[in-house]
């Protein structure tokens, strides 16, 4: 039964290779790494910080929209709805994670940044016109189109899990509420999300690992610039992106090390965010008492 | 004391309600909207040539992507291969042999960490322990990546569904003096069977659809292949490069792959869906 | 009959109680005027808050309440007994429409509280459950401090200052008797108190709003008899406010608590009247048999 062990070893190894690699990085920057935005192979300097400004912000756009998103369809399809109808939109919204990564990148690519450029953007600049976030020229691939892409991507996670945790919340909790004479938003907002709020939270930290390491699908549109700028319009990266772009072009044996120390430090984020979810998970069957 | 009004709150209630249903549709309508252009756009790139012959040099027109189907059919079956027994004996171990134990509880909690790690990272883990040592990017690279993006997802599905197996018929079959392997195997396992097989088939749509761990590991290859231990064409990474080139043509068998490897990962999410129906959802 | 005799040796509210409750014919039964012109005449004047005539209720398909006819008097303890699945959970669901979240469920008939048809479409629920409150088998104390399970109605349906504020929740919880064992404790989960606790904090957030009428379905059934002692105490107490419906399995508990008693049988009010009636004198053999434990 010793295959199990395979599991620890692992995560074990994931760890020690990736740390491997990145030694002569690691050695030739130091911690400097993190906070430098330089990146230019020819002079090989190299630093993360434009990669994990860009998975950061990207990120939060994602959860941003994602979760509010989420909230909203999970109390339709639960609160709203006879339950057939919400059953059937359930699967629906759960078709959206069946969808490989790359599909999302091709639909992106081709469809939807072109169809922000042309529609979306340039009304954003209007109404928001001297907010720094939507100056530049509309082009369609960038930050703001990376960050949508993420959400809608994230959205059946976060979807799926917060159905489940409303439909735990019990009837005559329910029945309670609404007696005392409350609206549907007033049972929803006070009794049902505070009841499951622990639930929530988990499907948060589900959706934001799922972003951070987020590849393909954001590769395509990001628009792979290794540039720090405030406005969304502009392309960007992400650590994922730039390993997908640039790990079979790196010649030299610094810059694949420094592209691996981007994995090492992408690996870093997403197993915390893990830990604090699994713990997260752990407080909440203590507090409830019941297996989830 | 007077009661207020209520107008307020009502109006607040019945915008919420509105803006939900709302938010429902928009996720429906990007639903739609993505399976509609995958399927127009991927239908005008199939022809006969598209599954039958190799892709022509740059710029060249025609030509199809015959090497890399059957590339991305072998490395997932390999995957399967590897992953999916080692999955299914983890997943007994969490089950029927370590239940409480503080091992167990650590083998879980590394398998969660595992499922949760981004693909990209297991494709540069892969790279340092195959392909950086061996010199050289291979089918079997790719298919390990796999593999180890599998494992959790089998090693998870396979203790949910033992843990349905009622425990009366664990005891039963011991108390006939069968021994604890013999149980399992004849009697746990017969009883898990379709669960089983469901997990197995929502691991291959998780895996099949993936490029990232793929692109350097497997990398690609515009030719058949001559053995796994070279690059290997795949459908996924073929999406990949020819939807960044500037060729119309490569764009549209893009566009094709996308539509291929869109049904395979569907057909095969709802194959697994359909018999895990009536099933608690794990 | 012994199980009769023993019956009635729990305390009757004496004062009060009309004599000559009438029992109609088919089955359903309900009261004519209260004055009688011959015997004793009741001291107060019995005014009915809630009449229900020709009430039917169906879950889907299944006919749960048949042509039920009631008159609920004010500031009485009407008590609604019956074996389990007879429809008396049913009958008071209906009095706050809580049965309308639920989409197989439906009813006829009419119900007039204070004159207005509650089953008309025209009804505004919110208003219709600021006047009725009701309490539940299992306690369903909010995921939220003590207090601020008592303020969530008051809130809801007022506008009031925070002192205002503060003096209704210290009124409710002493009205709900729970005030000297809460004070020091306004801000705990109200998860945390125990199920006796719950149950009246239950009580304290209905009585908060100043309802009407309360419902109470079975709300001692799920906690311990110290408990159940204290709930029933209250509820004596309270008539003095409200005008109480409780449904309840345990017929001590009618006989000791309520004023009036309907007997419930298969969706069918088999008897209506006065407690004492019910308890000593059943004008039907069903009631009979129901009351001395021969079935049920």
């Amino acid at each position: 039964m010793g295959s199990a062990f395979v599991l620890p070893l692992l995560i074990l190894g994931l760890f020690v290779a990736l740390t491997g690699l990145s030694l002569p990085s690691i050695k030739r920057f130091g911690l400097h790494f993190i906070v430098s935005p330089a990146w230019n192979p020819v002079k090989h300097d190299f630093g993360a910080l434009s990669s994990i400004y860009g998975t950061l912000v990207s990120t939060f756009i994602a959860m941003i929209l994602a979760v509010p998103l989420s909230l909203a369809i999970a109390l339709f399809q639960v609160e709203l709805v006879p339950p057939v109808i919400g059953r059937v939109v359930g699967s629906a919204i759960e078709l959206l994670a069946a969808i490989p990564s790359i599909i999302y990148g091709m639909w992106g690519l081709f469809v939807f940044a072109p169809f922000m450029a042309d529609h979306v953007q340039p009304f954003l600049a209007r109404i928001g016109g001297n907010l720094p976030l939507f100056k530049g020229p509309p082009m369609g691939i960038g930050m703001l189109t990376a960050g949508l892409i993420l959400a809608l991507m994230i959205l059946p996670f976060i979807t799926s899990v917060t159905s489940d945790v409303f439909r735990m919340v019990p009837a005559h909790l329910k029945e309670s509420a609404y007696g005392m004479g409350s609206t549907t938003f007033e049972v929803a907002r006070k009794i049902t999300l505070r009841y499951g709020i622990d639930g929530v939270v988990g499907a948060g930290f589900l959706g934001l690992g799922r972003a951070l390491g987020e590849t393909m699908a954001v590769t395509f549109v990001i628009g792979n610039s290794h540039r720090i700028s405030a406005s969304l319009f502009t392309g960007a990266n992400s650590i994922a992106s730039t390993l997908a772009n640039e790990f079979t072009e790196a010649s030299d044996p610094l810059y694949l090390s420094s592209l691996v120390e981007l994995g090492l430090i992408l690996l870093i984020l997403t197993v915390m965010v893990q830990i604090l979810s699994q713990l997260w998970l752990r407080r909440m069957r203590r507090k409830t008492g019941k297996g989830m | 004391m007077q009661p207020r009004l209520a107008t307020y709150r009502k109006l607040t209630n019945a915008l919420v309600v509105g803006l939900s249903g709302f938010s429902a549709l928009i996720g429906l309508f990007f639903l739609g909207w993505i399976l509609m252009v995958v399927i127009l756009k991927g239908m005008a790139a199939f022809s006969p040539d598209f599954f039958l012959k190799l892709p022509t040099p740059p710029g060249v027109p025609g030509g199809g992507l015959a090497n890399a189907i059957v590339g991305t059919l072998l490395i997932t079956l390999l995957s399967v291969l590897l992953g999916v027994p080692l999955g299914i004996l983890g997943g007994v171990y969490l089950s029927e042999f370590g239940e409480q134990s503080k091992i167990a509880a650590a083998v879980r909690f590394c398998s969660n960490v595992l499922m949760g790690t981004p693909s990209i990272i297991v494709g540069v883990f892969i790279y340092a322990i195959m392909v950086y040592p061996l010199g050289h990017f291979s089918g079997y690279a790719g298919a390990v990546s796999l593999a180890v993006i599998m494992l959790p997802v089998v090693v998870r599905t396979t203790e949910d569904m033992l843990r349905l197996v009622p425990n009366s018929l664990r005891e039963s079959a011991l108390a006939l003096g069968a021994p604890r392997w013999k149980v399992t195997v004849q009697v746990v396992f017969r009883a898990a069977k379709s669960g089983l097989f469901t997990g197995v088939l929502l691991a291959i749509a998780r895996v099949s659809g993936e490029t990232a761990p793929l692109l350097f590991t497997a990398l690609n290859s515009p030719y058949w292949m001559e053995s796994l231990s070279k690059p290997t064409a795949n459908l996924t990474v073929t999406i990949f490069n020819y939807a960044m080139s500037p060729y119309k043509d490569w764009q549209r068998q893009a566009w094709g792959a996308s539509l291929l490897i869109m049904m395979g990962v569907l057909f095969v999410t709802l194959v697994g869906r359909f018999y895990l129906k009536g099933r608690k959802t794990p | 009959m012994s199980n009769v005799v023993r019956l009635t040796r729990f305390n009757w509210p004496e004062k009060g109680v009309p004599k000559g409750v009438l029992t109609g014919e088919d089955g359903h039964a309900w009261l004519p005027s209260p004055v009688r012109e011959n015997g004793p005449k009741p001291k107060a004047v019995l005014k009915p808050k809630i009449s229900t005539r020709n009430l039917n209720f169906f879950y889907g398909r299944f006919h749960a309440l048949k042509d039920n006819s009631l008159d609920i008097y004010e500031k009485k303890v009407t008590a609604i007994i019956g074996p389990s699945g007879c429809g008396k959970s049913t009958h008071i669901r209906v009095y706050n429409r809580i049965y309308d979240l639920y989409r197989d469920q439906r009813a006829t008939g009419t119900i007039l509280m204070d004159g207005e048809d509650i089953l008309s479409p025209a009804c505004d629920l919110i208003k219709l459950r600021r006047r009725v409150g009701m309490i539940f088998q299992k306690p369903t104390p909010f995921p939220m401090s003590v207090k601020d399970n008592v303020t969530y109605g008051l809130k809801m349906h007022y506008k009031l200052s925070r002192s205002r504020l503060m003096e209704r929740v210290e009124w409710a919880l002493k009205q709900a008797a729970l005030w000297e064992e809460v004070k020091h404790d306004l801000e705990k989960p109200a998860t945390a108190l125990s199920g006796g606790q719950q149950q009246r904090l239950c009580i304290a957030r209905a009585i908060a709003v100043e309802p009407e009428i309360l419902l109470m379905d079975e709300p001692t059934s799920a906690i311990d008899p110290i408990a159940t002692a204290k709930i029933e105490d209250l509820v004596v107490n309270l008539k003095e406010r409200f005008t109480i419906v409780i449904v309840t399995h345990n017929m001590q508990q009618a006989a000791r608590i309520s004023d009036f008693t309907a007997f419930f049988y298969q969706g069918v009010i088999v008897e209506y009247g006065e407690t004492e009636k019910i308890f000593t004198k059943p004008e039907k053999k069903q009631t009979e048999e129901y009351i001395t434990g021969r079935f049920g």
